[in-house]
């Protein structure tokens, strides 16, 4: 059981719920606060990740400067994304996000030149030399590290430095967000998502306003793929499958549609379904394999979602009358 | 020529596969409202269903795809006993059947991965027989799909056309409430559907499996946006407009890498080729290119 206690497994579980939080709150916004089916949110991860380590490989920008450009590409993402597919009919517009973030992930997986291909970034700079886009993200880490060392003593590792880090930028997010959504601005948003016509009757230029909720979740949604990248210190196409788009999922509809706050606890349950295998250390499941426990652990997951719409299409903490998945 | 006419009829081969797996998609929308996510899955089920049989008992091909057709189905209507009937009667809509569906198909595909691993598989066939028509090869495979997926596509076709089911599933689609003061068992036909999604589903599986020579559990999951893509290119509700579907997509995939125009799209690009006509069509005719235009 000595996983349990081990700080070094507490803080990889928290900076994956982190790293979710961030990821899912984009979500949330899209669709608990616009009523946007949004199924190819881990595009914006993609794109955010592979915008700034392309800067910083190639183009040898400073890594600050790479990662704004890599927010800025992610909403300039989601809001190419909104463009076409608002035309279109709510389940039409879940079908179509869908397609365009399997064309990204191609894109990636294709454009070798650009992206390093299915090697991923390590295959960067070509086939020549090891690329590394982290270094001075190492850097940084080390220096966070050194501070944490005056504060909370020695034995605070790299990893729980890297969860602290998650965790400042995850609630920063959380804090940029819970304004935005009390002004007339978020009011605005949740008008659209109960009735679109009334609210362009009163003057609201609604598909403006979509654009804008499409674009900043997908900000956020680049945010993560920054703190997933450095967080593995290396990725390729396959980390941005759609699962990890139905994982942001099941974050909000556990949580509860329109429920902010929510979002970190869903992240956390969804964190510890996922890295939680490691508690599974006694029979009957000592006689599977890492990989059936992962298997099992998607089974769980799928589970979770159908459950949910059964029992409780509002999530752990959202209202019925206000927002459920119709 | 000659390699274009190949590329058509290694088209027809995808793209009756697609038809095949489309028209189960088609089937359980219009009457059912389900998106259904997970229709990969019951392919992949379909698949594994053969393989048991042709590899762990040694059956024929026949056999095997017979087991599997009878399996798929049997899976098709529990979970319709266990999952859906309930999930409707609870009232549940659209975009919730939809997440429930994304939900099954998690634990199918990785239930599949659990059970059997993530293991390349091929059924026992000689990979190395070869006709030639007219100039055109086809491997025995191809031929087996080609002749039994256009049957099969046939067979629907007819069987919705001019039998009192296929009227019953045109008369729920059109209403659930008007077809059962009608006096259609709602419930019995659904059941019947089921039936049909999971025999269809079943034999897409086989045939996606012989023709791609090896395949993994993945296997329905990379076919399930395609399927997506044939169902709103033959116009979304329409089931004879996703078999159709199927047949052009496939046929416009495969034609793509073709040299003579412009160098042909390169291969690595195909899979592409699906997700582009389905952005394409629902943004400038989302009725498909053969439906008209109607409020569902």
């Amino acid at each position: 059981m000595s996983a349990l206690l081990s700080l070094e497994f507490w803080s990889l579980v928290g900076v994956v719920a982190g790293i979710y939080t961030i990821f899912a709150a984009g979500l949330q916004l899209q669709f608990g606060y616009t009523g946007l089916l949004n199924f190819g949110h881990v595009a914006s991860m993609a794109v955010g990740a592979y915008t700034m380590a392309i800067l910083v490989v190639k183009e040898h920008l400073p890594l600050w400067g790479a990662s704004l450009a890599a927010i800025g590409a992610g909403m300039v993402f989601g809001a190419l994304l909104g463009l076409p597919a608002l035309r279109l009919r709510a389940d039409y517009f879940a079908i179509t996000t869908i397609a365009l973030a399997e064309i990204v992930r191609y894109f990636t997986l294709n454009e070798q030149s650009l992206t390093g291909g299915p090697l991923g970034t390590s295959n960067l700079a070509g086939a020549t030399q090891v690329a590394q886009y982290n270094g001075s993200w190492t850097a940084f880490q080390h220096q966070v590290q050194g501070w944490l060392h005056g504060v909370v003593g020695s034995h605070a590792g790299s990893d729980f430095t890297m969860l602290v880090i998650v965790w400042v930028v995850a609630l920063a997010c959380l804090a940029v967000l819970h304004p935005m959504l009390r002004s007339p601005w978020g009011r605005v948003l949740r008008s659209i998502r109960e009735d679109e016509d009334a609210a362009s009757a009163l003057g609201k230029p609604v598909l403006s306003y979509k654009l804008q909720s499409l674009a900043i979740g997908a900000g956020f949604g680049a945010i993560a793929g920054l703190m997933y990248a450095f967080q593995f210190q290396f990725f390729s196409p396959d980390d941005f499958d759609p699962t990890i788009t139905f994982y942001a999922w099941l974050i909000v509809l556990l949580a509860g549609a329109a429920r902010m706050w929510a979002v970190p606890v869903g992240a956390a349950i969804f964190a510890l379904i996922f890295s939680g295998t490691r508690f599974f250390n006694f029979k009957p499941f000592t006689y599977l394999d890492a990989a059936q426990l992962a298997y099992l652990r998607l089974m769980v997951i799928g589970a979770i979602l159908i459950a949910l719409m059964a029992w409780r299409p509002q999530g752990l903490f959202g209202k019925r009358e206000e927002m459920v998945l119709e | 020529m000659t390699d274009f006419l190949q590329l058509v009829v290694n088209g027809i081969v995808t793209g009756s596969v697609f038809a095949l797996g489309a028209a189960g998609v088609s089937l359980v929308f219009g009457p059912l409202r389900i998106v259904n996510f997970a229709q990969g899955d019951y392919v992949t089920f379909g698949a594994y269903a053969a393989i048991a049989v042709n590899l762990g008992w040694g059956g024929n091909m026949i056999w095997s795809t017979l087991f599997a057709l009878l399996a798929t189905a049997v899976l098709a209507i529990v979970l319709e006993l266990v999952l859906w009937r309930p999930m409707r009667r609870r009232g549940a809509k659209m975009m919730s059947l939809f997440v429930t569906s994304i939900g099954l198909a998690f634990v199918m595909r990785s239930a599949m991965l659990f059970a059997g691993g993530n293991l390349q598989r091929s059924f026992d066939v000689d990979p190395f027989k070869v006709y030639t028509i007219g100039g055109i090869r086809l491997s025995l495979s191809q031929m087996i799909a080609i002749v039994v997926a256009l049957s099969a596509i046939v067979c629907t076709a007819l069987l919705l056309a001019k039998t009192r089911f296929g009227r019953s599933v045109r008369a729920i689609s059109d209403s659930v409430d008007l077809a059962a003061v009608a006096g259609v068992d709602v419930d019995r036909m659904v059941l019947y559907i089921w039936i049909l999604v999971g025999v269809l589903a079943g034999l897409c599986g086989v045939l996606a499996g012989l023709i791609q020579s090896s395949f993994d559990p993945n296997l329905g999951f990379f076919l399930l946006l395609p399927l997506f893509a044939s169902v709103v290119l033959g116009g979304v509700g329409s089931v004879y407009g996703a078999l159709l579907g199927g047949l052009v997509l496939g046929i416009v995939e495969e034609t793509s890498t073709w040299t003579g125009f412009r160098g042909g799209v390169n291969p690595i690009w195909k899979p592409v080729i699906a997700f582009v006509v389905l952005i394409a069509v629902l943004l400038f005719r989302p009725q498909g290119v053969l439906g008209r235009a109607r409020s569902l």
